[in-house]
């Protein structure tokens, strides 16, 4: 899987997730930049990131990824 | 439903909704719980309008009383204190001759919660969440053996809950130790969230404890299952009575039989526990029965139920004639059946009533329904073993009563007599249950905990009258009770204010109404009121006596119906006073 097919299947999650069509995901894309993506929505989107992948993220890592793209790298590595 | 749609319904119009209110006590974070539960509310048509307290105020909160959670009277104040929490707690202790007494402290602390509650909030119902039983293996399986262990210090406190939860009326258990027992420590908690957020729970659990805490607060103000509705063939035993006969259906040593044996069991504790149980199968009358009669691995006997339907009509029409025949809510009604095209039937037909989809493999039957926790209850007291019972005499007085054309007939040949008392130890209990679970009969739906009826048994403002119906058919026991409170009319003489008048529906249309009314009249007229006032507070359910004050000839006034006493003929009934 590329980079670019990972963070397309993560913008969906955040979609359905967030319940906002609008969000486009870039490498460098944070939680400032979107509105609904508050601390709490944060467990729901490991959470839901997790079972679509099938794979677990530690708690220094969902604690600790500075971006989006980051995120993606973690994950890439893992699936 | 998953928690995200039920984040989701958060956005959803909950206006026409019946409003709950709730304030949310924790030791960690409450928010999601928060979510969850209202979302679920949505589901169930409750708008919870729940308070949520800061993180970890719960001493604060509750034993202040110019705390916020006295502002206003909530409906329930649900207190969730965690495992992990107070373990941190213990392990402060730094000597054992503290630890042992660990248990003791908190059950005192949670004591002193509750009377708090009580003294500045009276009317809330309190429910408290009893811990996960969780070891820290300090001293492995020796923990069963020494009273300092952790584990023996939190199974001390859950069973001393259950002792608390028996002698405060008004505290209800959310019992977590059981939950965790099902569904795994892995299931309910995700340690690395919990690690992060303080969020105890998992999001795949959210939904399950949401439900269960929805499950005490609909018992408690009262919707609950009352009548569990049994197909027969393949549902109560393995194999078709009509097909197979009776020495070869499945039940007791018989081939798959030990699993229907299980089932039939579980359904006849359920009638113990006071849910009415009643067939609905697609057979000739007789051989559905003659299992019920003649075999001797039947667990389930024909005195076990209420009423029998067996006939080849669709089941959708067999259950509402059920519905009419006892008398109570489609809502308050489970179905059971093991054929899918049956239950879909009843679905579309019947939406209120609760149809489970069993699984394919009846070994799995029971464990599914027991996870459904269908007969959640508030109260529980001895008559309910007898409801059954009630309900068959009740079926066999609606066959009796269609060889009468004249209804005056019918009720002098039924030989009714009614104990007419006052409130007292005996009968409160009962009382308080009339009040709770009476949704149809029933002026304003005024719920009262026992406790709030002994201080109205023993108010010097208020007068009491309870009633009996016994007939040839059998006794009903306690079936209606009248609170009656004096009130100041216009500085005149005083009046009677009818405050509460429930009875039980399975004794309508006996002239139980009007017999009632003659005594209310006697007693005002022995203390010297010369008028009696009522009130009709509509709900969705009670529309049945919206117009029973008019019916009885009490004349409206405002959103009152006055009687005056020195004006009262005394109705005719067939009922003797004992």
């Amino acid at each position: 899987m590329t980079f670019e097919e990972m963070i397309k299947s993560v913008n969906s999650i955040f979609i359905n997730i967030l319940d906002n069509d609008n969000i486009v995901l870039a490498r460098e894309t944070t939680a400032k930049d979107i509105e609904e993506w508050d601390s709490l929505s944060h467990i729901q989107l490991v959470v839901a990131i997790e079972k679509h992948f099938k794979i677990r993220f530690s708690s220094g890592e969902i604690q600790g990824f500075k971006n989006v793209g980051e995120m993606c790298d973690n994950l890439l590595t893992k699936v | 439903m998953n928690f995200s749609s039920l984040k989701k319904n958060l956005k959803k119009d909950f206006s026409s909704h019946k409003k709950i209110s709730i304030a949310l006590l924790g030791d960690s974070s409450t928010q999601l719980l928060h979510t969850a539960l209202r979302g679920l509310g949505y589901e169930y048509e409750v708008n919870l309008e729940i308070f949520e307290a800061d993180y970890d105020q719960v001493d604060t909160l509750v034993l202040n009383r110019s705390s916020e959670l006295y502002q206003k009277v909530f409906d329930f104040i649900i207190i969730f204190q965690s495992t992990p929490k107070i373990k941190k707690n213990y392990y402060k202790l730094p000597e054992d001759k503290q630890r042992i007494d660990f248990a003791t402290n908190h059950l005192n602390k949670v004591c002193a919660y509750y009377e708090s509650i009580k003294c500045y909030n009276s009317s809330s119902k309190i429910i408290y969440f009893n811990f996960q039983e969780l070891d820290d293996n300090l001293f492995g399986h020796f923990a069963n053996k020494t009273n300092i262990s952790f584990r023996y210090q939190v199974r001390k406190i859950n069973l001393g809950l259950m002792d608390l939860g028996q002698k405060c009326s008004d505290l209800f258990i959310l019992d977590l130790a059981s939950l965790l027992s099902s569904y795994g420590q892995s299931f309910i908690t995700d340690p690395k969230i919990f690690a992060t957020t303080e969020l105890l729970f998992s999001l795949d659990f959210l939904p399950i404890v949401s439900k269960h805490l929805l499950d005490i607060i609909f018992s408690i103000i009262g919707r609950f299952n009352k009548c569990l509705i049994l197909d027969l063939d393949n549902t109560l035993w393995g194999g078709v009575i009509g097909d197979d006969g009776i020495e070869n259906i499945q039940i007791g040593q018989l081939g798959i039989g030990k699993i229907f044996t299980e089932i039939q069991m579980w359904t006849k504790e359920l009638k113990q526990r006071g849910v009415i149980l009643a067939v609905c199968s697609k057979n000739e009358e007789n051989i559905a029965k003659a299992p019920f009669e003649n075999h001797p691995e039947m667990i389930l006997r024909l005195e076990d139920i209420a009423l029998f339907v067996a006939n080849w009509h669709n089941k959708a029409q067999n259950i509402q004639f059920i519905q009419s025949t006892l008398n109570i809510g489609l809502d308050s009604m489970v179905f059971i059946d093991d054929n899918p095209v049956e239950r879909e039937m009843v679905k579309i037909h019947l939406p209120a009533v609760t149809v489970p989809d069993l699984p394919v493999d009846p070994a799995e039957y029971l464990p599914y329904l027991s996870s459904l926790n269908l007969f959640e209850t508030a109260s529980y007291s001895e008559n309910d073993s007898i409801r059954t019972q009630q309900y068959k005499e009740e079926a066999n007085r609606v066959i009796f009563e269609k060889t009468f054309i004249n209804e005056d007939d019918f009720l002098r040949n039924l030989e009714m007599s009614s104990d007419v008392g006052t409130f007292s130890t005996y009968n409160i209990p009962r009382i308080a249950q009339l009040t709770q679970r009476s949704n149809q009969f029933n002026l304003r739906t005024i719920r009262y905990t026992e406790d709030e009826i002994k201080q109205i048994a023993s108010s010097k403002i208020h007068h009491t009258l309870s009633f009996t119906l016994k007939d040839k058919f059998g006794d009903h026991g306690l079936i209606s009770s009248i609170i009656l409170k004096e009130v100041e009319e216009k500085k005149q003489a005083k009046a009677l204010f009818i405050d509460t008048w429930v009875m039980s529906c399975r004794v309508l249309k006996r002239g139980m109404e009007q017999f009632i009314l003659n005594q209310i009249v006697t007693l005002a007229k022995q203390n010297g009121y010369s008028t009696i006032l009522g009130e009709y507070l509509p709900t969705k359910k009670n529309a049945l006596v919206q117009d029973l004050y008019k019916n009885l000839g009490m004349i409206q006034y405002g959103s009152h119906w006055i009687l005056n006493i020195s004006d009262y003929q005394e109705k005719t009934t067939f009922i003797f006073k004992n």
